[in-house]
């Protein structure tokens, strides 16, 4: 195709770049690969369905530089989980000197992606590039063909732990527009559990494009809370791909607040009998933001579950998309599938685009599947007023509630009051009558 | 204006889309008195209520209201309660998200604050909600539970009167707070309701049925037809009503009212 090689330009130096840095060779091999789909795929179009809503101006014109050899020191205290492992990374590079992991149970791994290729993990070699879908998603070959490092979490069978692990990736680091392009593989095996919370964060222009891949082995849980607060000129495409054994469940909250433009692609294949996920989200817009989740929730198995509540919060001139897809394949009976995506406009030149999708194969089944856009109810903006709350009040008080649903299923107590203010702060700008045009 | 005098309406007339609902209301409530105001379904009852609480969908045509010296339409829905103005509504409303306790320490702190008041402390916001809590013997779990969510009908309307008794207003407003209780739960309101009287402070009931008044027994009873008064008296009117029913006052308005 002819528009790749015009439209990938913006990356050309960079992935010059890392083709050339040294790397364990199953990361060499696998930035191969994903160099050559890369080069096939290219940047999307607006023509591909999938990328009608998705404007990719911001990052067709710049020109991402790679980031440093070694990642600068960074302040990550406001966002640190106190009794959370933690591991930082710098535009994709990992910061050993500010990270804390501690100490960890024997046959777990909390660590960077290079030291687990490197030790020869069993767990490395066999999942990571195995789940993320390289050949089709453009960001996806991006993020392999550039890859550097990331985080790897390894929970043998049977491991409970306790304390979180809180994964911190701060972007725009440089004086210019920097790339980074963090992967994380986790994988949970039979009957381990963990809570996981990925965090992207920073200050500067940057583009982002994080893959993580997820393992979920029989009757283990993962909690997994995905923050995006970056700045305002941030690009954020991430790719998540999720894999679940019989009788394991996921649970995740997805709340992005930051970005020019925050795109995640979720797939979820629920590949064993009894099965469970469940994935929130929350999305704030305002400004010029555009924020879109594409999900897909397959159900290759019988009796599973799987649950969606999106929920979102758009002024300004913000766009927002949502396509979720719920697959249910012939043998996946006695499926239990909801999903629900509920936006609150608050400024008449707010747009959604939402598109819940079923493709269900199986007879015996259980699905439904809505959508709603819509402003504040009147009637309870009124009885707040009749109470004497004002009315800018009461629409802050109603929309934070809105959020509230998703925000109090963050399963980190601290995490939770630390976006309740995070939120809160952002609604109130949002909710500010002067900032609605 | 009276001296002690806190509402007082003078040819009051309302349309909603164009239709006149009120068509000319003359009524004084005087500081510690009990109004209930009666009439069939479509009397223009509640349009009188969301008029007096600041609903912006009803067009007042013609006519004033003053409130403790002051213009009340001039004031917006927020700007009344902040002065004293209290509607308890028909149909509560359900705010997900939002705690009974959350919402209804920032009413008081909005009213304190508009006072010239300090706002209240977390702890003495407690003991006053578990003192007033009793009042209308609520259930304390319904404290913390999002407004109005899952409450039955007889816990909505409670909450409402939980509400008045914190926010301790000069004049209260209650929209059919009867409708749709047992009697047990109207003698528990009626019992909340009762223990709020003060010389300092006005209630304007809301009714359809006579029952109510068994139990809020009112100083002045006013008969609401068709969008005006026709009839004004004390409990005895409220008695009559009851035993005759609305129709001898809707067949001969004209004369009723001047009788």
């Amino acid at each position: 195709m002819t528009q790749t090689s015009t439209n990938s330009g913006a990356f050309a130096s960079a992935l010059r770049a890392v083709a050339g840095l040294p790397a364990p060779e199953l990361l060499k091999d696998l930035r191969a690969r994903g160099r050559e789909s890369f080069s096939t795929l290219g940047l999307p179009s607006r023509r591909q369905e999938e990328w009608r809503f998705t404007g990719l101006k911001g990052i067709e014109g710049e020109v991402f530089e790679s980031p440093a050899a070694v990642a600068p020191r960074i302040d990550v205290t406001p966002w640190r989980v106190s009794n959370a492992r933690l591991l930082v990374f710098v535009d994709g590079i990992f910061a050993s000197d500010v990270s804390e992991i501690g100490d960890l149970p024997d046959g777990v791994v909390v660590s960077n992606l290079v030291l687990g290729a490197t030790s020869g993990s069993e767990a490395v070699a066999q999942h990571l590039g195995s789940l993320a879908p390289l050949e089709e998603h453009p960001f996806a070959a991006l993020n392999t063909a550039l890859i550097t490092d990331g985080a790897f979490i390894h929970l043998p069978a049977g491991m409970e732990l306790d304390r979180p692990i809180q994964i911190v990736f701060v972007s725009g680091s440089g004086k210019r527009a920097t790339l980074s392009a963090p992967r994380i593989l986790i994988v949970a095996e039979a009957g381990s559990r963990a809570t996981v919370i990925e965090q992207y964060i920073g200050d500067g222009a940057s583009l982002s494009c994080p893959v993580s891949e997820i393992v979920i082995g029989a009757k283990a849980v993962l909690d997994h809370v995905v923050v995006q607060e970056e700045n305002l000129s941030a690009h954020h495409l991430a790719v998540r791909q999720v894999q679940l054994a019989a009788d394991s469940r996921y649970s995740a909250q997805a709340i992005s607040l930051g970005g020019a433009l925050a795109r995640t692609d979720i797939g979820v294949v629920l590949d064993g009998e009894r099965a469970e996920a469940s994935l929130d989200g929350l999305y704030l817009g305002d400004g010029s933001q555009q924020v879109d989740t594409h999900l897909t929730v397959r159900h290759a198995s019988p009796n599973c579950k799987s649950h969606q509540l999106y929920k979102g919060i758009l002024a300004g001139r913000a766009k927002s998309v949502f396509n979720g897809r719920i697959v249910v394949d012939q043998d996946a009976q006695k499926t239990d599938a909801r999903q629900s995506n509920r936006n609150l406009l608050l400024s008449e030149d707010a747009t959604v685009n939402s598109n819940p999708q079923l493709e269900i194969f199986a007879d015996d089944v259980r699905c439904t599947h809505g959508s709603t856009v819509g402003q504040l109810d009147e009637e309870a903006v009124f009885y707040l007023r009749a109470r004497g709350i004002g009315h800018d009040d009461a629409i802050r008080f109603l929309t934070l509630a809105f959020a509230g649903e998703i925000l109090g299923r963050v399963p980190v107590a601290e995490l939770r009051e630390h976006l309740d203010k995070v939120v809160a702060a952002r609604l109130a700008s949002i909710a500010d009558p002067k900032g609605i045009e | 204006m009276k001296n002690g005098s806190l509402l007082e309406l003078k040819n009051l007339h309302v349309s909603v889309d164009g239709n006149e609902i009120l068509k000319g209301i003359d009524l004084t409530v005087n500081l510690g008195e009990v109004h209930a105001i009666m009439g069939p379904n479509g009397s223009g009852k509640s349009t009188l209520a969301s008029v007096l609480a600041g609903r912006e969908e009803y067009e007042v045509t013609a006519g004033e209201i003053h409130y403790a010296n002051q213009d009340l339409l001039e004031l917006d829905a927020e700007t009344r309660a902040r002065e004293g103005l209290f509607l308890a509504f028909q149909y509560p409303v359900e705010i997900p998200g939002v705690s009974n306790t959350y919402f209804l320490r920032a009413a008081l702190n909005a009213i304190r604050t508009h006072r010239g008041e300090e706002e209240i402390d977390a702890m003495d916001f407690l003991a006053l909600v578990r003192e007033k809590v009793k009042l209308v013997k609520l259930d304390e779990s319904l404290l913390k539970r999002p407004v109005n969510e899952g409450f039955s009908g007889g816990e909505k309307k409670r909450n409402e009167i939980f509400h008045l008794a914190v926010l301790e207003p000069k004049l209260a407003i209650l929209d059919e707070t009867d409708s749709g209780l047992d009697i047990d739960a109207l003698k528990i309101v009626a019992e909340g309701v009762n223990s709020l009287r003060d010389p300092e402070r006005s209630f304007v009931l809301i009714t359809h049925y006579q029952r109510l008044l068994n139990y809020i027994v009112p100083d002045f009873v006013h008969v609401l037809i068709d969008g005006r008064i026709v009839r004004s008296g004390d409990r005895e009117l409220a008695l009559q009503l009851e035993d005759q029913g609305y129709e001898w006052l809707e067949v001969e308005p004209a004369q009723a009212a001047g009788a």
